[in-house]
């Protein structure tokens, strides 16, 4: 038995503790309130800025001299492009490298160069990445500064966040399962075409379209390879009357996107510019936002099913 | 010692035991660590043989040479034979593909891993590895297996529904079935029971009696009692080494060995 002296310290220590608990959680929140509260007053700006400017007008005009009626449709136009190239090409490629890497590859000093490479690649800044796509994209393969360029440039910086949520997600499936479908005989491309690509499917999509959102509000790469800042025409149609239906002509085209209209707006003396800029920053930021929804709508869909 | 054991007829008195399998010299290495040490012994036709022995002992690792499981992994190796009949044919040469093996002899596994597809696709993913398309045929194998592994009654109307609804005693059953849908030579379990309760590891315990009237089946267990329930035969191995194989009631009743005895009647393991 205790006695009371004994007794009454260990309650004075664990109200000392308790104070401590209380503090931290204190700080805690005053620290994610300042992340918070950040974000709410950048969204709120460009809400009061730029609310009044959005009508059915912005998104059908294009970039005009005067600002009341300038818009933003060779740059929506541009941007959805754009994004279409980054995906069809981060996509099979990022995926393809992920799943060799995590099953096909060997496991020795080489792949592994390899995979710390991979992990580099995503810390390098994406202007480097323009360099390198004027370089090769724009010159030597002379794709010109054309869409293709601009997506192939964003489709670079996006694929280490690809090929490396295609491996997490490989990984995250148990090895059971894996050996349950070896042990039926399934050959390797069997295993990873049935069993491993399906299970792991929601996480690659949420891999690629967070990488897509991340590449939605790129600047500096597509400064690099030089799209232009004011354009007042659309690439030519990707549909055709006649056959074979489809034409790749806007692949080539020039072009402008979200980020860069923005800039040319921020950096316009009028202050009509500044409201239209705020404006498109403020549905660049809802763009983003619904494609981080969508991956975490597809997620949860997806992984609904799927239970270990 | 095991050679005597060899001569003398199943407990269960079949007419003519033949040998399904003859394990020769069998050694096995994970890198640099030798965990089977020299196995000699066989497995008869369309009888049950266990696996006992403390954890450890290499019972999982000899379970898997059967269909090449160890093939997956780099730096495995192999010494010595298992040769199939009656074919003949060394399982673990070089010159024979583990697909090929796999798809001669199926495994259930130590914890139910049906994959997150239908009940149906399950039992049929086997026969899919094997190019069958023809619905009908599916059809046909999918109900024989799974009237085979005793869960059709239980399954037949959701056919389509998930096989993770099922319970875990049900999601056994249904991986037995899938390994049973591509008419195997034989069966390996590797621990079936241990991840189920007393009610579902006695169905699955009476699935293995019955299934051995078609089918060679081998099993490791942690259970010595299981082994005494559902084995012919029984080989006790300790470190990786082969210690006693012989007709399992010998076995329990009077082991020959000293380390045997001990491990069986619980002074040891």
């Amino acid at each position: 038995m205790r006695n009371t002296k004994d007794l009454q310290e260990i309650r004075l220590i664990i109200v000392r503790h308790k104070r401590l608990d209380f503090l931290f959680m204190v700080v805690g929140v005053i620290a994610l309130m300042i992340a918070i509260l950040m974000f709410i007053a950048l969204f709120a700006y460009m809400l009061i800025d730029g609310m009044p400017r959005l009508s059915w007008d912005f998104f059908t005009s294009f970039p005009s001299r005067h600002p009341g009626s300038a818009g933003i449709l060779s740059a929506w136009v541009g941007t959805t492009l754009v994004m279409l190239v980054t995906a069809a090409a981060a996509v099979p490629i990022g995926i393809g490298a992920g799943v060799y890497l995590e099953e096909y590859a060997p496991k020795n000093i080489i792949t592994e160069i390899i995979e710390i490479n991979i992990t580099n690649l995503a810390g390098v800044p994406s202007i480097v990445y323009g360099l390198l796509a004027l370089g090769i994209f724009v010159y030597q393969l002379g794709f010109g500064q054309s869409i293709l360029s601009a997506g192939l440039a964003l489709a670079l910086l996006i694929l280490p966040i690809v090929i490396v949520a295609t491996r997490e997600a490989i990984r995250s499936i148990p090895v059971a399962i894996r050996e349950g479908a070896y042990a039926l005989g399934a050959s390797k491309w069997q295993t990873v075409s049935d069993h491993l690509l399906p299970y792991s499917a929601a996480g690659i999509m949420t891999g690629v379209i967070i990488g897509l959102a991340r590449a939605i509000g790129e600047t500096a790469p597509i400064i690099t390879i030089g799209a232009l800042t004011f354009i007042a025409f659309l690439p030519p149609s990707p549909i055709k009357a006649e056959f074979p239906f489809l034409s790749f002509e806007w692949l080539t085209a020039p072009f402008t996107v979200m980020p860069i209209q923005m800039f040319n707006w921020v950096s316009r003396p009028q202050e009509e510019f500044q409201l239209n800029a705020a404006a498109a920053g403020l549905i660049l930021v809802v763009m983003t936002l619904a494609m981080n929804a969508f991956a975490i709508y597809v997620r949860y869909r997806m992984r609904k099913n799927i239970k270990w | 010692m095991v050679e005597d054991h060899l001569q003398g007829n199943a407990a269960t008195g079949a007419a003519s035991p033949q040998y399904k399998f003859e394990v020769r010299n069998l050694s096995f290495y994970y890198g640099a660590f030798n965990a089977l040490k020299n196995i000699n012994m066989v497995l008869h036709e369309k009888q049950v043989t266990a696996l006992i022995g403390p954890s450890g002992c290499g019972k999982s690792t000899f379970l898997r040479c059967f269909n090449r499981m160890h093939d997956l992994y780099p730096g495995n190796r192999y010494v010595g034979d298992i040769i199939l009949h009656p074919d003949n044919v060394n399982i673990l040469s070089r010159n024979v593909d583990p697909i090929e093996v796999r798809m001669r002899i199926s495994m259930v596994f130590q914890k139910p891993n049906p994959f997150p597809k239908s009940i149906y696709e399950n039992v049929a993913y086997g026969l899919r590895v094997r190019g069958v398309r023809q619905r009908a045929t599916l059809d046909h194998k999918v109900e024989e297996a799974l009237r085979g592994a005793a869960l059709w009654d239980e399954v037949k109307d959701r056919m389509n529904s998930l096989a993770f609804k099922l319970s875990g005693g049900q999601q056994q059953r249904l991986c037995i079935a899938r390994a049973l849908a591509t008419d195997p030579e034989m069966l390996l379990f590797d621990e079936p029971t241990s991840a189920l309760d007393p009610i579902a590891t006695a169905s699955i315990e009476e699935l293995i009696t019955d299934l051995k009237k078609k089918i060679t089946i081998l099993i490791v267990t942690h259970s010595m009692q299981q082994a005494a329930r559902v084995s012919d035969y029984t080989a006790y191995m300790y470190l990786g080494e082969l210690i006693e194989f012989g007709v399992t009631d010998t076995i329990f009743i009077k082991p020959k060995n000293k380390q045997t005895e001990d491990y069986i009647t619980g002074r040891f393991g």
